[in-house]
C-alpha cells in the first residue's frame, strides 16, 4: 500500500451553473481516520463520489490508493469499501444476505466470506438477528450493517459519508465505537465526511474543511484549535459589570473579555495560572460559581472558519 | 464476468421470491397466465393446438411479466437509494445489467411455457377425448421464439424506460404503455385493412409469416439491447 492513501489535485466538478468541488488539492496519509468537514452543500458527498470515480471530474485529478479515479476507477472500487449518502441495505433481504452479496460481489471464497461476515455480525452484536429483513431494523442498526458491509471484503480504505446522520445520540455512540473498533483492529484508512464535529474530534487523527467546494483549512484537530486562539477561561457567575471587565483587560496575560448572560469568557494570550484572575474578580466583588479552563473546540473553529470565509 | 452475472442474479432471484410480501406479488402476477392457460384452451377446444391461440399467451404475457419485474430491478434500485452503493461496488456495469435483465427475462419466459404447457394439460382435459393434442411444430416454435424475443424486448425497453425514471410506478406505467401501443395499433391498421393484409399474408406460407416475424423481433432486440448497454454506464446513471 502507498503511503498516501488519497492524493488530490485541483479537483474540480460543475454541475450546470454550480460548481461543487472547486480546485481542491489535499493529501490523506495511510492508516488514519481522515475527517472531511463542511456544511451540508459544501460539496463533501461530491468529492466521495469523485473519488469512488462514479463522477467525473470537470478538472483536476484523484489517486486513491495509487490507483487514478478517471482511468482506473473500477481498481479503485476493488480495494474500498464504501458507506454512502444512504445505507444502500436490501431491506427485504436480510442482514446476512445483504453481506453474502456484495461479498460475492468483491469475489471473496465462501469460507472466507462466511468466516468474515460472522466476525463482522458478532462485533457490531447483530449477529444472532442476522436472518431477520434488514428492512425491520432501527436505522441505527442499518447503518451499522452498512458499515459492516464497508469492511467485509477488508479494503485498505473505507469512505464513509455521514455514518452517523440522522442517528440518534445512543445510536450515534453506538456507529462512532464500532468505527473506531473496527479501523484500529484493521488498520484501514477511514476517509469521513460529516458536519459533526464531536464526531470528527473524537475520532479523528487530521481534518480537511471544506466550504463551497473549495479547502478553508487542513491539519491534525489540535492545530486548528491553535488557530483559532489561544487558551481560554470561562467563568460562570454574577456581578460582571463593566468595571470588572476593565479590570481585566488591564492585565498582560488577557486578550479578550466578553460577557454573556452569567458566563465571563476570557482568552489568555498564553497558558497561564488562573488563580490571580479568579481572585482579581472575586475582590472585586464577584460571585463565582464555576471555573472552566480549555481551549477551542473544534466547532468553534469550524463556525470561525465559516465566519471567515463569509 | 459469469461469476459478476451470477451474483446479481443470487441477489435478483432472493430479492424477487424470497420473503412474504414478495411471495404474495410473485403470486399474484402468476394469476393472469394461469387464467390464460385455462380459460382459453376451455373456449377455443381442440383448435387451441392449431390456431394461433397459444401465441397470445407467448405474447403478452412475457410483456406484462418483464414490465412488472424489470422497472422493480432498475428504477427500484433508485427509488430504494440502494443503486449508489452498488455502483460504488466492483461490480461490472455489464454484470449488473445481464444479471438483472437475464432473472427476469428468464422468470418471464419460464412462465409463459408454463402457462402454454398447462394449457396443453387443459385443453388434453377437457377436450382430448382419448387423443393426445400437440401444438404443431409452426406455432410451438413461434411460442418458444416470441416469447423469448418478446421477453427480452421488453427488458431491453424497460432497462432504457427505467434509467430516466424516479419510481418503479412511473417506469411501469411508461413501459406497458410503450409495450403494448404498437401490438393495439398493429390491431387496428390490420383490421382496417383486413382484405389488403390478407392478400399480402396468403401470398406467404406460415412459416415464412414466422420467420419474418422473428427477424424482425430480434433485429429490434439487438438495436434496443444495444441502447441499453451503451446507457447503462455508472458515469450516465449517477447523473440522471
Amino acid at each position: 500500500m502507498t503511503e498516501t492513501a488519497i492524493r488530490i489535485e485541483n479537483l474540480t466538478r460543475d454541475f450546470e451553473t454550480v460548481r461543487a468541488v472547486d480546485n481542491l488539492s489535499l493529501e490523506v496519509p495511510s492508516g488514519i481516520i481522515f475527517g472531511f468537514l463542511g456544511p451540508n452543500g459544501a460539496g463533501k458527498t461530491t468529492t466521495i463520489n469523485l473519488l469512488l470515480g462514479l463522477l467525473e471530474p470537470t478538472d483536476g485529478r484523484a489517486e486513491v490508493l495509487g490507483f487514478d479515479t478517471r482511468t482506473q476507477a473500477s481498481e479503485v472500487r476493488t480495494y474500498t469499501g464504501a458507506l454512502l449518502e444512504h445505507t444502500g441495505i436490501y431491506e427485504h433481504l436480510s442482514a446476512e444476505d445483504n453481506l453474502e452479496f456484495y461479498g460475492r460481489a468483491w469475489r471473496m471464497p465462501a469460507t472466507e466470506r462466511q468466516a468474515r461476515i460472522k466476525e463482522l455480525l458478532t462485533r457490531i452484536g447483530l449477529w444472532e438477528r442476522r436472518k431477520e429483513p434488514a428492512g425491520k431494523w432501527s436505522h441505527g442498526m442499518k447503518q451499522k450493517l452498512a458499515l459492516a458491509r464497508a469492511m467485509l471484503h477488508r479494503p485498505p480504505l473505507v469512505l464513509l459519508d455521514e455514518p452517523t446522520a440522522g442517528l440518534d445520540v445512543m445510536a450515534a455512540v453506538a456507529v462512532r465505537d464500532d468505527l473506531a473498533s473496527l479501523a484500529a483492529s484493521e488498520g484501514v484508512t477511514v476517509f469521513l465526511t460529516t458536519h459533526n464535529m464531536v464526531e470528527a474530534e473524537r475520532l479523528c487523527a487530521q481534518v480537511a474543511v471544506i466550504r463551497e467546494g473549495s479547502l478553508v483549512a487542513l491539519g491534525d484537530p489540535d492545530d486548528l484549535r491553535a488557530r483559532a486562539g489561544g487558551p481560554r477561561v470561562e467563568i460562570v457567575g454574577r456581578g460582571f459589570n463593566e468595571d470588572v471587565l476593565a479590570l481585566l483587560r488591564a492585565r498582560p496575560e488577557v486578550a479578550a473579555a466578553e460577557v454573556h448572560d452569567d458566563h465571563l469568557m476570557i482568552e489568555l494570550r498564553e497558558e497561564t495560572d488562573v488563580a490571580p484572575l479568579v481572585s482579581l474578580l472575586v475582590g472585586a466583588g464577584v460571585q463565582v460559581a464555576e471555573v472552566r479552563h480549555g481551549k477551542a473546540s473544534l466547532e468553534e473553529v469550524f463556525v470561525t472558519l465559516m465566519e471567515e470565509e463569509r | 464476468m459469469i461469476n459478476d452475472i451470477l451474483t446479481v442474479m443470487w441477489k435478483e432471484r432472493r430479492g424477487m421470491f424470497r420473503y412474504r410480501g414478495s411471495r404474495t406479488r410473485f403470486l399474484l402476477v402468476l394469476v393472469g397466465p394461469l387464467l390464460m392457460a385455462i380459460v382459453f384452451p376451455l373456449q377455443a377446444g381442440p383448435a387451441w393446438v392449431k390456431d394461433l391461440d397459444s401465441v397470445i399467451i407467448a405474447v403478452f404475457v412475457p410483456i406484462i411479466l418483464v414490465s412488472i419485474t424489470i422497472p422493480d430491478c432498475f428504477a427500484g434500485e433508485r427509488e430504494r437509494h440502494t443503486l449508489g452503493t452498488l455502483l460504488a461496488s466492483c461490480l461490472p456495469d455489464r454484470a449488473i445489467l445481464f444479471g438483472k435483465v437475464a432473472v427476469s427475462v428468464a422468470f418471464a419466459w419460464g412462465v409463459t411455457l408454463a402457462a402454454i404447457l398447462l394449457g396443453l394439460v387443459t385443453v388434453n382435459i377437457a377436450h382430448g377425448e382419448g387423443r393426445l393434442l400437440l401444438l404443431t411444430p409452426t406455432i410451438a416454435l413461434a411460442d418458444l421464439a416470441l416469447s423469448f424475443l418478446l421477453a427480452t424486448l421488453s427488458a431491453g425497453a424497460g432497462v432504457l424506460i427505467s434509467l430516466r425514471s424516479e419510481t418503479v410506478q412511473q417506469a411501469a406505467q411508461t413501459l406497458t404503455a410503450v409495450l403494448l401501443l404498437p401490438p393495439m395499433l398493429l390491431g387496428m391498421i390490420m383490421t382496417l385493412l383486413q382484405d389488403r393484409v390478407r392478400e399480402f399474408i396468403g401470398a406467404f406460407k406460415g412459416e415464412q409469416i414466422l420467420l419474418i416475424v422473428v427477424a424482425i423481433l430480434a433485429v429490434i432486440d439487438v438495436v434496443v439491447f444495444v441502447a441499453a448497454m451503451t446507457r447503462f454506464q455508472r458515469s450516465r446513471m449517477y447523473l440522471d
